[in-house]
C-alpha cells in the first residue's frame, strides 16, 4: 500500500499547521478567498477535527475584490466555524488608493502596509499563507517557516535551515514567521486535491458569460462597473464574454481569460493544454523588472 | 531535442476525466541533485522541467530572452537560468542556496531539492538530503570523481540515503567513450565501497543534449542500464519502506474538542495502527489499546506511515505533546545521554557543555554537547581531533539530555533519531545531527509504569517527603542530631527512615572504600535510595560528613523542587577535634588513617545550605527543635 502524492501532500500540511498551533502564541490563517486559500483552509479543517482549527481567519481587504469573493469568504469562515477578522487599511481608504491611478502603491498600501498593521494590531505571531514554491522563481527557495523581523521584513540569507520535518519556531518577541503549508504543491496538485475533495471555490474560477472590457491589452471583468467609471473617469465598453479566471486578486488588477472551461475537469483539461503560467494574469509581478517578488518580500509583501 | 513527451498526453484532449484518475494514484518521490559548480546540475534539472513540460511559454519565452542576455549557451536555451533563483545568485551565476523544483511523469511527482556545490555550503546539502529518497549525484565525464563527488557522497551516505545515482554528466564532450565512462564507475565504485555505500546506480548523461535523460540515447548503445528517468520512476520511496518498521507517532498536539473526545493528533513516522492494537505511550510507558484512527473523512480501519491522524484510546491515559505512541510490543528507547554526528550550521562555533535546545520529533529538550570525539575531513573522511565544530563541519560527539527523552537510532526511523539544535539567546538553528545510541545502554529498561503514584504514597503518610541531608566535620554532632530529630518526628506521627554510615557501609556499600572516587560514588548510591525512600513517601535523614559541594549538588539535583534541605552541622575543626569521640582524629594525626576529612582531605562548606545549626552554641536537643521548627509544616 502506497499513498498517493496528494495523501502525502496533504499528511505534510497538516504536520506543519499541527507544528505552528503547538509552537506558536497567536496563530492567524491568512485567507484571500482564492483556490490556493481555499485549499488551505480545507487542510487546516482537516488537522484540527473534529475541533475546529484553532485560529482565525484574517482577510487583508483591498476592497477592490470581486463581489463573489466576498460572498464565499463569509460562507467558508461560517461553515469552518472559524472567527473571520477583516482589515483594510484606513490610511490606503482615506487616501482613496485604487489600481487605476496609483499602479504600484495601490498593491503596497492595501496589501504589504495592510498586512503589516493587521499582524501588529492583532499581535500574531504567527501567520499562515498559501504561496506554492512552484509559482515563482524566488519562492522556490523560501522555506516553510519564514522568519519576519519586528518590521515584518525578510533577509533572503538569514533564514533557518529546514531539516527533516523539524521546524524551528523559536522567536524574539515583535518578531513573526509566514508559514507557507502549501509549499511543496504544484497548481495541478492544487487544482487535483480541489476535484477529489469537492472544495467550494469561488464561481469566478468556472467559465460564465460575464461583462468585461479592454484595459491596457488586459481582459477585464466588470464587476462594479458604476465604481469602474467613478474611478477610470469614464464607462468602459462592455462586451459579454464566455470568461474565467486563472487567479483571483482585485478585479481590475486580474487578467480574465476567455474559456469554455466550466466543470472542475474542463478546467484541469484547459491548464494541462495551456502554453502560459499561472501568474501571467496578475499584473503584479511585471511592475518592476525580473526579481520583483523577491523585492516585495523584502519589503514585508507576503 | 528530445522531444517533450511527459504532458503531451492524448488523454488530456480526449478523456479528461480517465486522465485524473489516472493522475490521481500517483506516487512521490523527493530527491536531490548535487553537484560541483560546473557539472551541470541546473542544466539537467531545467532539462527534467523542460522535458516532463513543466516549463509554460511565457516562461520560455523569458527563459530565451534571458538566455541571449545573460546566458553561456550562445544563442542555445540556457536551461540553468530555469533554476537559478534570487537575484544575487542570479548575478554571480551560481546557487547559493537549497531550491525545490517540481515535475511530474505518469507515475510519479517529483520534488527535487537543487543542492549547491560549493564546500562552504555543506549545511545546505545536509538541509536538501534531510528529506530526500534519492541522491543524484552528478559527475563532469571530462573530470570524473573529484574531491566534491566525494564530498556530496558522503555527506548524502551519513543522511542515511540508501539510493545513489551516479550520473556521468556532459557524455558529449567525451564523444560518449565507453571506456573512459567504465572507468570513472570503476574509481567511483572503489570509494563508494570504502565509505560503506553499498550500491549506487551509474547512468551516462548528457542534460544539455539529452542523452539518457528521458529516451535512451543511440550515442550510448553499449549502456543498458534504464535512463535516468525510468530509474527516478522504478525506485522504492522511503514511506514505503517506513512501513515496514514498528509503529511510531510523535504527538503533536492533544485534540480536545469537547469533554467526550480526547484525541492524539500526529504524524505516524513508522509502521501502521489500526482500532484494536496495542499502544504505549513513551516515556510514560503506559499501555493502552486504539479505540479509533481519526480523520475528517471518516475512521480509518488502518492508518500508515507517512499519513497524519489523530488517535483515541480506550483509556485515559497521560499523553501530550512530545510523547510517543508506539506498539507496545516493540517500543523505542528512553535515555538522556547518546553518541551522535552533527553538523554545524552556524557561523558561531559550538560552545561545548553550552546549554543548546533540542528539537527531536516533537520533543524539546535542553541539550549539551561534550567535546567532540574527532571531526571528519569531508573530503578526505579522516578522523581529525576536534575541540569544537565550526560552520560546515561535521563531527561525533557525546550529548546529554536535562531529561530522558525517547528515540531510535537514525538509521532506523529519521524521525526519532534526527535533530536540530537551537541556541537559545538568537534562536537560530545552530546544527542538525542524527542519533546513533544511548550510552547508558538504559535503554532496554523501560519505566514500568505504576499506579500507586508517589504522591499517592505521601498522602497515605499524611506528610511531604523530604531529604534531610545532614552533612558535617567527622564528630560534629550529625548522627546525634539527625537521632534527635527523628526521634522527635516520630512522636509527631511521621514516617521517617535514617541513613546514616552504619546501616549503610555495612550492606549497600561494604564494596567502597575512602578514596576520592569511592567517597563520589557512596553519595551517589545514598542519593539514589533516598530517592527511592521519597518516592515511597518518606522523610529521610541522612548523616553523612559528604565533604564536596559538587556530590551534594549531584544528590540535590535528583530530588524534587524543595524536597532537598541541606543541613550543615557548623562545628569548628578545633571543636570536633577536640570531642574526638571515636578517636578517629588522633589517628588521622598519627598518619595511621588517610584521606581524613579536616586533616589531610578538604571540607567544603556549604554556601547556602537551607538550616545551619551551630553545636558549640546549641546542645544536640536544642539543634533538633530548632530544625524542626525550620522544616514545618511538615504536610
Amino acid at each position: 500500500m502506497s499513498l498517493t502524492h496528494l495523501q502525502r501532500l496533504e499528511a505534510e500540511s497538516i504536520h506543519i499547521m499541527r507544528e505552528v498551533v503547538s509552537e506558536a502564541e497567536k496563530p492567524v490563517m491568512l485567507y484571500s478567498i482564492g483556490k490556493d486559500s481555499a485549499v488551505m483552509l480545507h487542510l487546516a479543517k482537516k488537522a484540527f477535527y473534529p475541533s475546529p482549527p484553532p485560529f482565525p481567519l484574517l482577510h487583508v481587504d483591498t476592497t477592490w475584490k470581486f463581489k463573489d469573493m466576498y460572498a464565499l469568504r463569509e460562507k467558508s469562515a461560517e461553515e469552518a466555524g472559524m472567527e473571520l477578522l477583516v482589515h483594510q487599511n484606513p490610511e490606503a481608504e482615506e487616501m482613496g488608493i485604487n489600481p487605476f491611478d496609483h499602479g504600484p502603491l495601490h498593491t503596497d498600501m492595501w496589501k504589504t502596509q495592510g498586512l503589516k498593521q493587521a499582524l501588529d494590531k492583532y499581535g500574531f505571531d504567527a501567520a499562515f499563507g498559501g504561496a506554492r514554491r512552484d509559482e515563482e522563481k524566488s519562492r522556490a527557495k523560501e522555506r516553510i517557516f519564514s522568519f519576519r523581523t519586528a518590521s515584518h521584513g525578510w533577509d533572503p540569507k538569514s533564514q533557518r535551515p529546514e531539516l527533516w520535518n523539524l521546524y524551528n519556531a523559536k522567536k524574539k518577541k515583535g518578531e513573526s514567521i509566514r508559514v507557507f503549508p502549501l509549499s511543496n504543491w504544484t497548481e495541478l496538485d492544487i487544482w487535483q486535491y480541489i476535484h477529489l475533495e469537492n472544495i467550494e471555490i469561488v464561481p469566478l474560477y468556472y467559465s460564465a458569460k460575464r461583462p468585461t472590457f479592454e484595459y491596457e491589452g488586459g481582459l477585464f471583468m466588470a464587476d462594479d462597473i458604476e465604481r469602474l467609471e467613478k474611478v477610470m473617469g469614464k464607462r468602459p465598453e462592455i462586451t459579454e464574454r464566455s470568461i474565467r479566471f486563472r487567479t483571483l486578486g482585485c478585479f481590475p488588477l486580474t487578467g480574465a481569460v476567455e474559456s469554455e472551461a466550466a466543470t472542475l475537469p474542463e478546467i484541469i483539461q484547459e491548464m494541462l493544454l495551456t502554453t502560459t503560467s499561472e501568474r501571467q494574469g496578475r499584473v503584479i509581478d511585471k511592475d518592476s523588472g525580473d526579481a520583483s517578488m523577491e523585492k516585495k518580500k523584502q519589503e514585508g509583501y507576503f | 531535442m528530445t522531444d517533450p513527451v511527459y504532458k503531451t498526453d492524448a488523454l488530456i484532449a480526449e478523456d479528461i476525466d480517465a486522465y485524473l484518475e489516472k493522475h490521481q494514484h500517483k506516487t512521490m518521490l523527493r530527491f536531490i541533485t548535487c553537484g560541483s559548480v560546473d557539472d551541470g546540475k541546473s542544466t539537467l534539472i531545467g532539462r527534467l522541467l523542460y522535458d516532463s513540460k513543466m516549463i509554460f511559454e511565457d516562461q520560455l519565452e523569458a527563459l530565451s530572452n534571458d538566455s541571449k542576455k545573460v546566458g553561456t549557451q550562445g544563442q542555445e536555451i540556457d536551461f540553468a537560468l530555469l533554476v537559478d533563483g534570487l537575484a544575487a545568485e542570479r548575478e554571480q551565476g551560481i546557487t547559493i542556496d537549497v531550491a525545490y523544483r517540481f515535475f511530474a511523469t505518469e507515475s510519479r511527482k517529483f520534488i527535487v531539492a537543487d543542492c549547491p556545490g560549493h564546500e562552504q555550503y555543506t549545511r545546505n546539502m545536509v538541509t536538501g538530503a534531510s528529506t530526500a529518497d534519492l541522491a543524484c549525484i552528478l559527475i563532469d565525464a571530462r573530470k570524473g570523481v573529484l574531491v566534491q563527488t566525494k564530498r556530496h557522497s558522503f555527506l548524502c551516505h551519513q543522511l542515511g540515503i540508501k539510493n545513489l545515482v551516479l550520473a556521468v554528466n556532459k557524455m558529449d564532450l567525451i564523444d560518449y567513450d565507453q571506456e573512459k565512462y567504465d572507468a570513472i564507475i570503476a574509481d567511483y565504485k572503489a570509494f563508494a565501497e570504502s565509505i560503506g555505500i553499498e550500491s549506487f546506480t551509474a547512468i551516462p548523461i548528457s542534460g544539455l543534449a539529452g542523452d539518457n535523460i528521458t529516451s535512451k540515447s543511440e550515442n550510448t548503445g553499449w549502456y543498458n542500464g534504464p535512463t535516468l528517468m525510468e530509474h527516478l520512476e522504478a525506485v522504492e520511496v522511503r514511506s514505503d519502506a517506513n512501513l515496514a518498521k514498528p509503529f511510531r507517532m510523535p504527538v503533536q498536539w492533544v485534540n480536545r474538542p469537547n469533554l467526550d473526545f480526547r484525541g492524539f493528533s500526529g504524524f505516524i513516522s513508522t509502521g501502521s495502527v489500526k482500532p484494536g492494537d496495542k499502544v504505549r505511550s513513551l516515556p510514560s510507558g503506559k499501555t493502552s489499546t486504539v479505540k479509533s484512527v481519526v480523520t475528517m473523512d471518516g475512521g480509518l480501519e488502518q492508518g500508515i506511515a507517512g499519513q497524519s491522524v489523530t488517535i483515541t484510546l480506550d483509556d485515559e491515559i497521560d499523553c501530550s505533546r512530545g510523547d510517543v505512541l508506539a506498539a507496545a510490543d516493540s517500543p523505542p528507547e528512553v535515555a538522556d545521554q547518546f553518541e551522535s554526528t552533527i553538523v554545524w550550521m552556524d557561523e558561531d562555533p559550538l560552545v561545548v557543555g553550552r546549554a543548546y535546545w533540542m528539537k527531536l520529533g516533537t520533543q524539546m529538550v535542553s541539550v549539551t554537547v561534550a567535546e567532540p570525539k574527532y571531526e571528519i575531513n569531508v573530503n578526505t573522511m579522516e578522523h581529525l581531533a576536534a575541540k569544537t565544530l565550526e560552520l560546515n563541519s561535521i563531527g561525533v560527539s557525546e550529548i546529554t539530555t536535562d531529561k530522558q527523552i525517547v528515540f531510535d537510532p537514525y538509521e532506523e526511523n529519521r524521525a526519532l533519531g534526527g535533530f536540530i539544535l537551537i541556541d537559545k539567546i538568537s534562536n537560530r538553528t545552530v546544527g542538525a545531527g542524527m542519533l546513533h545510541f544511548s550510552l547508558r545502554r538504559a535503554q532496554n529498561v523501560h519505566w514500568q509504569a505504576v499506579d500507586i503514584t508517589r504522591d499517592d504514597h505521601a498522602a497515605m503518610k499524611n506528610q511531604r517527603p523530604r531529604v534531610l541531608w545532614f552533612t558535617g566535620l567527622s564528630g560534629s554532632g550529625k548522627s546525634t542530631i539527625a537521632n534527635e530529630v527523628e526521634k522527635k518526628l516520630a512522636i509527631m506521627n511521621r514516617h521517617t527512615f535514617l541513613l546514616d554510615g552504619d546501616n549503610v557501609r555495612h550492606g549497600l556499600n561494604k564494596d567502597l572504600g575512602f578514596t576520592e572516587s569511592d567517597r563520589i560514588e557512596n553519595i551517589r548510591r545514598i542519593g539514589e535510595v533516598a530517592k527511592l525512600m521519597t518516592d515511597a513517601g518518606l522523610i529521610v535523614l541522612t548523616a553523612f560528613i559528604s565533604p564536596f559541594r559538587a556530590d551534594r549538588q549531584l544528590v540535590r539535583d535528583m530530588m524534587g523542587e524543595g524536597e532537598f534541605i541541606e543541613i550543615h552541622v557548623d562545628t569548628p575543626l578545633e571543636v570536633a577535634e577536640q570531642r574526638d569521640v571515636k578517636g578517629l582524629y588522633k589517628k588521622a594525626r598519627a598518619g595511621e588513617l588517610k584521606n581524613f576529612t579536616g586533616i589531610d582531605s578538604p571540607y567544603e562548606e556549604p554556601e547556602e545550605p537551607e538550616i545551619r545549626v551551630n553545636t558549640v552554641a546549641m546542645s544536640p536537643e536544642e539543634a533538633a527543635d530548632y530544625i524542626i521548627k525550620q522544616i514545618l509544616p511538615l504536610k
